[in-house]
């Protein structure tokens, strides 16, 4: 390491607009981007190659959002999406959308954005031959069916619905209406890209090139990537640091050490165990704030015994046996707040978030929930098996406490069990492919705030991440009214009504919202977090 | 002897064989790659099928074994679901945890050697017991709980190590995680040489050799360690391999990228280009140290001859 630190101070010596100070800290690696210091934060390997249609996870999706600026952005603060390329999104029906596209913007290599960036990309993103793990997000667009098709080759290479008009303008169609289709636009999958991009899929892989904030400077897969603030960036969001070194840890409990020792800036993600520590170890550097992720417990359907009529008085009666308030409160720390329905709290009162939702049957009552399990049928076999994956995320400690508190309620010490399968691929191919025949952990992060994307995904007939296979036609038709509605918020209101279906069937038990926590140095300030638990990065002072 | 070498070299193919097999069908047993790698969200049937296929996972497992087993042999060990060739992985991952297996070895053998030699020549004595209860000590805990105690004192509380090793991975970085990582097996090398020193002490050849009035230090190194170092070697040649796979909990710890990572990463993704090139690559280790071992016997017990 000796040659790497000389290294590191030549390059502290020749770039005279770096302080000294943050030579001396040697929490960063890499050069400046020309003013301002680099901060250093915590990183996950992505899952998968860096492309926008294929970052389905929250690693890779932090840095698209360095790199990446799309049509629309949400709001670091309210999640609210407000146009950042987009000049205009026109519509009559819901369905047929102009957009124009803002003029002056530019990738990082200089080259235009135009609507056709969008448009190849899009098409790009929804071909069947790419394999883009997130290419469901084009489904509405009209032509989806034979650019993907269920089964069977793909029998056109560009989607129907999608025109470009002229350099600045493009339409689409969908094949159904959507109200809230311009509002989605902010998600990462729908990025422009340039022309590298399908000219030189490799080297762009290797070094991705965007358009946002941040260029990248250098990147070793699985350990490091520096990203520089691109100067001639024209958006308004500019950043205000330097750059930041996204390092990758095995472990957030190395991550957190590292950032009590000075070797590290920023961490967004405090390993449970510290979770009690964090306050005091960080006093004010600690964040805990709200984040688009809610807990729940799923039911399989497709099972008889859970299927069948009568059940909800059940799944009711466990939902009033856990005392989500203590639960959150020992085992979490109030990182996690109960929750009283089935949304998020950042989607905020407009947006479709209804405190109280749930009602009397997310309040903690054991011996009405006795009354309820009894009035049902009992539980099926006499006893309710959680399942969950132990490998990450340590489940065990909640759903033990879950377990704990419904065994309490009905007084009897087998009534719940948790039930762990070792691996994270073996839980969801199992959850996947309709093997388990109990209740089973589940979780949702929101891809946009939007009410609908915590319904429809999840509840809907079929819909890809209905993994215990619930289905009402009441709820499917108030979905399908709300997204042809085009005031948004009559839409929200119809959510609502379809959200109360899920709740007179309790077709999942909500358990807490989730928290973002992170902590960080004493050089930085402006740090936050935003909806999506990811740090507003270009916000952030070094210094 | 070069016959004897071709043998074991020979030797070395049904073993080879049998190891990746079993590996193989081991990881393809814990179930859906596929399912692992689409994260929370399922992926559609559609690119599902389209991922299986180009993973080879839509055939007969014996035919995917073939087909990867034949790729083995030219070079390719396949690619990993982040889109990376297995290669590249194990080009960055293998020499970082060389280097830290080359640091824990050579903790083993000089202070395990040297402190097996000094209480071996004074048993009973207080340093002897002195280190026994050491050695007891350091066996009986944990791994991760020297290294987390270590991380958090000499990184965090006085500041003179960083917690974590940072991408290059030098070998000064790797001091720490490499007494941790050597720790165990540095008790059990202490202990091993401790109790061949003792008993060899009072060998024939030995007392020929004081006799003989050869000076002390040469009667030690050159007569009674040599022959005391066989157990030692066997036992330190079987944990080259043990300590390249079993880095798992010490490269976590201090965020070293490097095999003990990827297998990791490999299992939790049901990745399994990842995991059957890894162990691959440790099985052929763990052979070729323990042949050097076998040949190694002969160098210091010279009685020792090779058919």
């Amino acid at each position: 390491m000796r040659g790497a630190t000389h290294a590191k101070w030549a390059a502290c010596a020749a770039a005279a607009v770096l302080a000294a100070t943050a030579c001396a800290g040697g929490g960063s690696g890499g050069g400046g981007g020309g003013g301002g210091a680099v901060l250093s934060s915590s990183w996950g390997d992505p899952q998968n190659p860096l492309e926008p249609a294929n970052t389905n996870e929250v690693q890779g999706g932090k840095v698209l959002d360095m790199i990446f600026r799309s049509l629309k952005r949400y709001n670091p603060e309210t999640g609210a999406a407000e146009d950042m390329l987009a000049q205009r999104i026109a519509t009559t029906d819901s369905q047929n959308f102009t957009i124009t596209v803002k003029d002056g913007w530019t990738f990082s290599n200089g080259e235009k954005v135009t609507s056709k960036s969008f448009v190849d990309a899009w098409n790009y993103g929804a071909s069947l031959k790419n394999r883009q793990k997130a290419a469901e997000f084009f489904k509405y667009i009209d032509g989806y069916a034979e650019v993907h098709p269920e089964k069977g080759a793909q029998t056109a290479d560009t989607l129907s619905g999608l025109k470009v008009v002229d350099d600045r303008t493009f339409t689409v169609r969908l094949s159904q209406k959507f109200s809230s289709f311009p509002d989605t636009l902010g998600y990462a999958v729908f990025s422009p890209l340039p022309r590298a991009f399908f000219d030189d899929h490799d080297a762009w892989l290797k070094k991705p090139i965007g358009n946002g904030p941040y260029t990248i400077a250098s990147y070793t897969r699985g350990s490091q990537m520096n990203l520089v603030r691109w100067d001639a960036y024209p958006g308004a969001d500019k950043a205000r640091n330097g750059g930041v070194t996204l390092k990758v840890y095995t472990d957030p409990n190395t991550a957190y050490t590292d950032l009590l020792a000075g070797n590290l800036d920023l961490t967004d993600d405090v390993p449970a165990a510290q979770l009690k520590n964090a306050p005091s170890d960080l006093g004010g550097r600690y964040l805990n704030q709200p984040a688009g992720i809610i807990q729940t417990i799923a039911f399989p359907y497709y099972d008889k015994e859970w299927g069948k009529a009568g059940m909800d008085k059940v799944r009711k009666g466990l939902s009033m046996a856990i005392d989500r308030d203590r639960i959150t409160e020992t085992i979490y720390q109030k990182t996690r707040v109960p929750a009283t329905d089935w949304t998020s709290p950042v989607l905020g009162v407009k947006g479709g978030d209804k405190k109280g939702l749930c009602g009397e049957w997310c309040t903690y009552d054991p011996g009405r929930a006795k009354q309820l399990i009894q009035e049902g049928g009992g539980l099926p076999g006499g006893q309710v098996r959680i399942t969950y994956n132990a490998d990450a995320g340590s489940h065990k400690q909640w759903v033990d406490a879950v377990c704990n508190s419904v065994n309490n309620a009905l007084g009897d010490d087998k009534a719940c069990v948790g039930s762990p399968i070792g691996t994270f691929a073996d839980y969801r191919s199992k959850t996947t492919q309709q093997k388990l025949s109990g209740p089973f952990r589940a979780g949702w992060q929101m891809d946009y705030p939007l009410i609908q994307n915590f319904l429809q995904p999840l509840y809907y007939t079929n819909a890809p991440s209905n993994d215990g296979k619930w289905s009402d036609k009441e709820f499917d038709r108030l979905v399908d009214q709300a997204n042809a509605e085009t005031d948004s918020a009559k839409a929200v209101a119809l959510f609502q009504k379809a959200e109360e279906v899920v709740r007179d069937d309790m077709a999942t038990i909500p358990l807490w919202y989730q928290n973002g926590t992170g902590g960080y140095a004493e050089r930085l300030s402006d740090v936050r977090l935003n909806p999506f638990s990811v740090p507003v990065y270009t916000d952030i002072k070094v210094g | 002897m070069g016959r004897y070498v071709v043998r074991r070299l020979l030797q070395m193919v049904p073993v080879f064989i049998g190891a990746t097999l079993l590996i193989f069908l081991m990881v393809n047993v814990m179930g859906d790659p596929v399912a692992g790698l689409c994260g929370e969200r399922t992926c559609d049937p559609a690119t599902t099928a389209q991922l299986e296929k180009e993973f080879g996972l839509d055939r007969p497992v014996w035919q995917q074994y073939l087909t990867y087993m034949g790729n083995v042999f030219t070079g390719d060990f396949g690619t990993a679901f982040n889109g990376q060739p297995v290669t590249e992985l194990m080009s960055t991952a293998f020499p970082v945890t060389a280097r830290l297996t080359i640091v824990a070895i050579l903790f083993e053998i000089v202070i395990g050697i040297t402190l097996g030699v000094i209480t071996g020549l004074r048993r009973g004595r207080p340093a002897d017991t002195g280190v026994l209860l050491a050695t007891l000590v350091v066996i009986s805990v944990p791994t991760f709980v020297t290294g987390l105690l270590l991380q958090l004192l000499l990184g965090v509380e006085w500041g003179w190590i960083k917690p974590s090793v940072s991408a290059a991975a030098g070998f000064d970085e790797l001091l720490v995680p490499g007494l941790v990582l050597a720790s165990v097996s540095l008790a059990y090398v202490t202990r091993l040489t401790r109790t061949s020193i003792a008993e060899n002490r009072r060998s024939d050849y030995v007392r020929t050799a004081v006799a003989k009035g050869l000076p002390h230090r040469r009667v030690v190194t050159r007569h009674l360690l040599r022959n005391s170092l066989i157990p030692v070697v066997t036992f330190i040649g079987a944990d080259i391999g043990f300590l390249m796979g079993g880095a798992i909990v010490t490269e976590r710890i201090f965020n070293i990228h490097g095999v003990g990572y990827q297998l990791y990463q490999g299992i939790l993704r049901q990745n399994t280009q990842t995991v059957v090139g890894f162990v691959t690559v440790l099985v052929l280790v763990f052979l070729v140290a323990n042949l050097l071992v076998d040949l190694l016997y002969a160098v210091l017990d010279p009685r020792i001859r090779y058919a």
